[in-house]
């Protein structure tokens, strides 16, 4: 961890986060809106790095998480107005439930059985959306009625300082005895429980903390738009765009997928002129990173680092 | 009467999805790969079919042939561009290839789900059937439509059974999906049996695709739910175990065409991820499943 502070990854990350904080001083506010959301994106994909890249699940349904933590905060401030703060802890609350039940089977089931289960658990939650629609708004979204603030500056600000904390703990928990038990466990469960470590515990750790961050910061955008709608934080598409820039980051490295997330939210705005065309081509680089730099971004220049 | 009706809508559309799901599975236990782009695949194939059709004005015997060949190029190109690749590749450790050729497919689909979208729109495309008309069975009205699809679908699933269980090439398939290792021991080629399974899972998909044109339409939106029906059937009868997708199939079909006619059709696809779930806590390996 001392090794940490004085790596050369701490230092570029630490003047990155103080460009990023200061950004508000000179672009405009559209710009700060997209990187908002970016940067809540960006906690979805480190959140699933850690259930992927470290306990080794892989989890189709992202969303499940994010959706449940996103609708839960977004009805309770709907139907009861409790404050927004009270709503987004619920909310989080309400996602760590949700994934000790992703994680019941997770701990029966392997591989692409897994995969197909949470995907099942975001298509129920969908129908689950559509067919409540008095509850939960419907195929038209969930109006809520309160925000954070509305200034973009501040909103750009939790989100940035939301994402650094998250990265700090989830980064600090990778590198952590816990981060290479999971590694283990995730790689060789029979192994690295013969060798005496409790997997089951562990993965369900790593289930709650990935989901607490999920559905907190599904809860946190929720409150940003200002509306909860299933094409926003709980379609498969929105998940797969979740994995595609865990990937495109480079897995097992928690930091890549925010840069992945931000990548891929950026890269959408740019290509907005091409139309219909802008999610082919980010499928398309994001299948040429998958197929000639399966590491990643990040993957690629710690290789590269390491070698040096 | 309709119990009736409910019997034969059930019977076809459960035949459309055993066909939808066969090669599927047969790539699952011959190659271990999972195609996430199979819903592309069926829905370009349909969308071929359509176009050749209302674009190139060929009559539909021909159209419905195009879609079948668009289908088998674009599982050869699945293979050779997405798929291979990631197998061979030396900087992906082996453990991890299996997400890799989820993550690959699942983009290269989303690819020709958007360049469908792109050329040809998102609104939803019938091909013409066939054969065209109505007849009446016990007094339950059926288009002629209907029964053909349920007809080509049982026919296709013979000719693969014949295929698999009676010719050389057929045999190696089966023996390569039960041991990869001995099958090279015996001196076969594990590539080109690789090359045999796409084939037949392009024309299969194709075949899928294209009746699933005729039967309900498509449009770039079904890519996504065909691809986890697909995935479902599969899982529910045990991954790369053909009979159990088969029966699994039919319990998914009966099981949707149920609800839809005596709930609602809004509710359709629930019962079916409910059966699901459970099936996965309680026999996680599906009906027939060998692991």
């Amino acid at each position: 961890m001392t090794d940490f502070f004085k790596s050369r990854l701490f230092l570029i990350s630490i003047v990155v986060v103080a460009i990023a904080a200061t950004l508000p001083l000179y672009v405009s506010g559209y710009v700060l809106g997209l990187l908002t959301v970016a940067y809540y994106f960006g906690v979805f994909a480190m959140a699933w790095d850690l259930l992927f890249g470290f306990a080794g699940e892989v989890n189709f349904g992202p969303t499940f998480l994010i959706g449940v933590g996103a609708y839960t905060a977004g009805i309770l401030n709907n139907q009861y107005g409790w404050s927004v703060y009270l709503c987004i802890f619920l909310g989080a609350m309400a996602s760590v439930i949700a994934g000790l039940v992703l994680a019941l089977p997770a701990l029966r089931v392997r591989g692409p059985y897994f995969g197909l289960t949470t995907l099942v658990a975001v298509l129920m939650l969908q129908n689950f959306v559509v067919v409540f629609a008095d509850l939960t708004g419907g195929e038209i979204g969930l109006t809520i009625p309160d925000v954070i603030t509305i200034s973009a500056n501040i909103n750009y600000w939790i989100a940035l300082g939301f994402m650094v904390i998250s990265a700090a703990i989830l980064y600090g928990l990778s590198q952590s005895p816990i981060g290479l038990v999971l590694q283990a466990s995730g790689q060789d469960p029979v192994q690295a429980g013969a060798l005496g470590f409790n997997i089951v515990k562990h993965k369900l750790f790593a289930f709650i903390v990935s989901a607490f961050f999920s559905g907190l910061s599904g809860a946190l955008l929720v409150f940003y738009f200002g509306t909860a709608s299933v094409g926003t934080v709980v379609d498969v598409a929105v998940g797969v765009n979740v994995i595609v820039a865990a990937v495109l980051g480079g897995r097992r490295t928690v930091l890549g997928a925010a840069l992945g997330a931000i990548f891929l939210i950026v890269a959408g705005e740019f290509l907005r002129p091409t139309g219909e065309l802008a999610t082919f081509i980010v499928s398309f680089v994001a299948l040429l990173v998958v197929l000639f730099f399966p590491g990643g971004f990040l993957g690629a220049a710690l290789s590269r680092e390491a070698r040096s | 009467m309709l119990a009736l009706q409910i019997l034969i809508d059930g019977f076809a559309v459960s035949a459309l999805y055993a066909l939808g799901a066969m090669g599927f599975t047969l790539i699952f236990g011959v190659s271990g790969v999972l195609n996430l782009s199979h819903g592309a695949i069926m829905v370009l194939a349909a969308v071929a079919a359509w176009a050749a059709a209302s674009v190139l004005h060929t009559d539909t015997y021909t159209g419905a042939l195009i879609g079948v060949a668009v289908a088998l190029i674009a599982s050869f190109a699945t293979y050779f561009a997405v798929v291979q690749p990631i197998q061979q590749s030396k900087r992906i450790p082996n453990e991890e290839k299996e997400i890799f050729v989820l993550t690959g497919t699942l983009l290269w689909g989303i690819m020709i789900q958007e360049l469908i979208a792109y050329f040809f729109t998102n609104n939803a495309k019938t091909v013409l059937p066939i054969i065209e008309g109505v007849v009446n069975i016990l007094g339950v009205r059926t288009p002629k439509n209907e029964i053909f699809t349920a007809v080509v679908c049982w026919v296709v699933i013979g000719a693969l059974w014949l295929l698999v269980n009676r010719t050389r090439t057929g045999k190696a398939v089966l023996a390569a999906s039960m041991n990869p290792r001995g099958v090279t021991l015996l001196g076969l080629e594990l590539n080109s049996i690789y090359l045999v399974v796409w084939a037949i899972y392009g024309v299969l998909a194709g075949i899928a695709g294209v009746l699933l044109g005729m039967f309900l339409g498509v449009s770039s939106y079904s890519v996504g739910p065909l691809t986890a029906s697909a995935f479902s059937i599969v899982v529910l009868g045990g991954l790369g175990s053909v009979s159990g997708s088969l029966i699994a199939a039919f319990v998914v079909g009966y099981l949707e065409t149920v609800t839809a006619y005596l709930i609602s059709p809004a509710y359709r696809t629930i019962p079916a991820l409910l059966l699901l779930v459970a099936v996965m806590y309680v026999r996680p390996q599906g009906l027939l499943g060998r692991r």
